[in-house]
């Protein structure tokens, strides 16, 4: 452990995490936004909005992460111009967001359309009996009922964006991958002492995590 | 379900309908027009960057090599991957807890470890500790086995308990002992609806082999993207040809998936619901790694 | 019996794995170890030889289809013939910056010819034959830049690879400079040519190779104003004293022999630069 009492290293152990959390964070309130969007989208009367809602999924949850993220800083920064801030590492973090969050999100609208799937049809078909529309009835019967039903697999969802975020560093965001990589480089010989130390530090906060998810989910879960 | 949320479309329905999906299609092709001019303007729809890939050569030296690496590592990190979660799927279930909590441990530790510290550890960690090269094939394939063996056990340990409790006591009523449980009544029932998850799995596997290029393993990307593009000097049309392969291959692997999961359920092999039994929950496993 | 069972399974599969992990390297025996004999006595014996090179980087080390070329390529060629193992035998292994010293340190490889720069940091891991060449860092700018050298660097977009030299020392020399780091050099030459940023920072004489490319003719230069010395060497097992002595043996003989002069003009050269000279009296003392 002798590796971070050097403040140096002890700073760019801190930096890295701080990138993860910061990534973490913004990516998962944006997917699931979109999340729940591309799902009202799949489910919605209108068939373009299910085509891209559809197609949508296809390719983020077929293609690798890795490729995404490059995508977002080649194709989205480069080729299409689209700059998310002056400052570089910044910029690179606002790419990383917006990969992130396109990719999982997915995933939160396949969870959401399969947590859809387990309420019972006579909700809906109340719900149309009293005159509400379409969006009503997602807003106030279904989706409510749909999202605690599925509360685990956000879960899961959310503990695999975290270690997802370590993606973002092929576009050279120093984030906690590339940290441990200059450390170990740097520092042959203190290669466990400092693997355990980034990943021991994801295991106190993962692990923890997912007990209160399934806590969670089942303190909020409709007792039928 | 979906039809039950909205009623069938009346004249106006019809009406406001059809203006959403002129005005949403419409919206698409635009958005769609702009990213082709972009791309033209910066030059990346220019003959010279994707003809190599009309040209054999590119295909059989640096794309199938990669190709064939994936599918090697996917395949060797599935079996693997297998043993790991069966092994310590029975050990989470088993009465023992010097068995039990060891496993959980184990388990909880390797779904929680970010998979490209854990390849990057095992290449460089485990040879320091064994002074022997590690090669970076076998990096990506343990990394995924214990990433990927630890997911199908939490799989394989909620197939189990799912299977309905009627069964278990019926054997216990007979004097199977808890081994003969899990090997004759058990194991069979879960397994057999398992199938589709240990296929999403592979899709997973699949796209996790990608993150060998923190020890350049010459896998699809490596070869494709970046050895390709040193070449060819093609990176985003290297990439884009690279990206519908994966999403090629691991469509089909889903489509097979579902194809699975509905078979089982033809052929009635999945444990039915009793009367009375909790309503089955949404799809077990979806877990995004990569 | 049902926990024998159990751990007659579990013990099965790490067994496989063991087996699997420690065979799967494909090893040659004793040769891989490479302690006593060093890697003259591995060449001797077994007729063979592992060699790290590049495998992007145009005119010193590039895999083109099944097989490597480049200037690295031809000398790593020219070093296996003088120890006696025939060209074709060697196996070339694909290396980056960063796994260099572990290739060496494990035994995955027994030389690494891959723009291997000489320091002191790095030998206190590995030993150092040559140099064979003698590059500078430098910076790749488009033709019509303003960048003069890297005093102009301040607030502007450099690219490297990550955990490189060269990015290292932009970090700690230049600090105002806004780093980019990828994990391929391709990458960063595409980014230049998006505009994403202003320069690309290595060796001149990988940039070199890069801006010569057919696709990008015409649109880079290199500054020209090599900030650094970076002697190029071949790596190989920390205290392999034979070796390394051997080793600038041949470096000498092939300055004399043209050989050194036809591995350069057969590569680079063909841009038309002239081949340096192999300075002999530069040779580390392998000590």
């Amino acid at each position: 452990m002798s590796v971070f009492r050097d403040s140096d290293n002890l700073h760019a152990y801190l930096t890295g995490f701080l990138w993860i959390l910061r990534l973490t964070g913004v990516s998962a309130v944006i997917a699931l936004v979109i999340g729940v969007l591309l799902a009202a989208m799949r489910v919605s009367p209108i068939p373009v909005l299910r085509w891209f809602g559809a197609g949508w999924v296809n390719v983020f949850r077929n293609t690798p992460l890795t490729l995404i993220i490059f995508f977002c800083y080649f194709a989205l920064y480069a080729t299409l111009g689209v700059t998310l801030s002056d400052d570089l590492n910044l910029n690179n973090y606002w790419l990383g967001v917006v990969g992130l969050s396109a990719y999982t999100a997915a995933f939160v609208c396949e969870a959401i359309r399969s947590g859809v799937n387990t309420v019972p049809a006579g909700q809906a078909e109340a719900a149309r009996a009293i005159g509400l529309t379409f969006a009503q009835t997602l807003r106030i019967v279904v989706l409510p009922q749909a999202g605690r039903a599925v509360i685990a697999p956000l879960g899961s969802i959310l503990i695999a964006l975290c270690k997802n975020s370590t993606i973002v560093g092929t576009i050279g965001l120093l984030e906690s991958s590339n940290q441990m990589k200059q450390l170990i480089n740097d520092n042959g010989n203190a290669v466990i002492a400092i693997f355990i130390v980034f990943a021991g530090t994801f295991a106190a906060v993962l692990v923890p995590t997912g007990y209160l998810f399934g806590w969670l989910a089942n303190r909020l879960a409709v007792k039928r | 379900m979906s039809i039950v949320l909205y009623d069938y479309p009346g004249p106006r329905a019809r009406r406001r309908n059809a203006i959403l999906t002129v005005v949403f299609g419409l919206a698409l092709v635009g958005l769609l027009w702009w990213i082709y001019r972009k791309f033209d303007e910066k030059g990346q729809l220019a003959g010279i960057l994707w003809k190599p890939f009309t040209e054999s050569a590119t295909w059989t030296d640096f794309i199938l090599p990669g190709l064939r690496q994936t599918l090697l590592a996917a395949a060797t990190g599935m079996v693997l991957s297998l043993a790991f979660g069966l092994v310590f799927s029975a050990g989470r279930l088993s009465e023992h807890w010097w068995v039990r909590v060891p496993s959980g441990v184990v388990v909880e530790f390797f779904r929680a470890v970010p998979l490209l510290l854990m390849i990057f550890f095992i290449f460089y960690g485990v040879p320091f500790l064994t002074h022997r090269p590690m090669p970076a094939f076998w990096s990506v394939v343990i990394g995924l086995t214990l990433y990927n063996g630890s997911v199908l056990a939490e799989a394989f340990r909620a197939g189990i308990r799912a299977v309905p409790i009627g069964q278990s006591e019926a054997a216990y009523a007979i004097g199977l002992r808890k081994n003969q449980l899990m090997r004759y009544i058990l194991i069979p029932q879960a397994a057999r609806s398992m199938l589709p998850v240990i296929v999403s799995q592979l899709v997973v596997l699949l796209k996790d082999t990608a993150l060998g290029y923190i020890v350049a393993l010459p896998e699809l990307l490596q070869q494709g993207v970046n050895v390709l593009s040193a070449n060819k000097g093609n990176v985003v049309a290297a990439a884009i040809v690279v990206a519908a392969i994966y999403i090629l291959i691991n469509s089909t692997l889903t489509w097979f998936a579902g194809w699975l999961d509905r078979w089982t359920q033809r052929r009635g092999l999945r444990p039915g619901r009793v009367a009375g039994a909790p309503r089955p929950g949404p799809a077990a496993v979806l877990e995004p790694q990569g | 019996m049902r926990i024998t069972r159990l751990v007659a399974v579990a013990a099965a599969t790490v067994l496989a794995l063991g087996v699997a992990a420690c065979g799967g390297d494909g090893n040659d025996g004793g040769g891989g170890q490479g302690g006593a004999t060093g890697v003259v006595g591995k060449a001797q014996s077994q007729k063979k030889l592992k060699i790290g090179v590049k495998a992007d980087q145009p005119g010193l080390g590039l895999q083109t289809g099944s097989t490597y070329e480049g200037f690295d390529i031809e000398i790593a060629k020219i070093i296996a013939k003088g120890l006696g193992v025939d060209p074709a035998s060697i196996e070339f292994v694909t290396t980056v910056s960063a796994n260099r010293e572990p290739f060496i340190q494990q035994g995955t490889v027994d030389l690494v010819v891959a723009t291997y720069t000489i320091n002191d940091e790095r030998k206190q891991k590995v030993s150092f034959a040559g140099p064979y060449f003698v590059a500078g860092q430098d910076l790749l700018v488009p033709v019509n830049s303003d960048i003069t050298g890297p005093e102009s660097l301040d607030g502007k977009k450099v690219c490297s690879v990550s955990g490189s030299t060269p990015a290292k020392r932009i970090q700690t020399e230049h600090p105002k400079a806004h780093l980019q780091q990828f994990d391929a050099y391709s990458k960063c030459v595409t980014a230049l040519a998006g505009g994403q940023v202003d320069a690309v920072t290595t060796d001149d004489i990988i940039l070199a190779g890069y801006a010569s490319q057919p696709q990008y003719a015409g649109k880079f230069k290199v500054v020209g104003k090599p900030f650094s010395t970076e002697p190029y060497g071949i790596g190989l097992k920390k205290d392999d004293k034979s070796g390394c002595e051997k080793i600038n043996e041949i470096l000498k003989a092939s300055a004399g022999d043209g050989s050194y002069k036809a591995a350069w003009d057969n590569t680079l050269g063909k841009s038309g630069t002239p081949a340096p000279t192999l300075d002999a009296s530069k040779l580390t003392n392998c000590g």
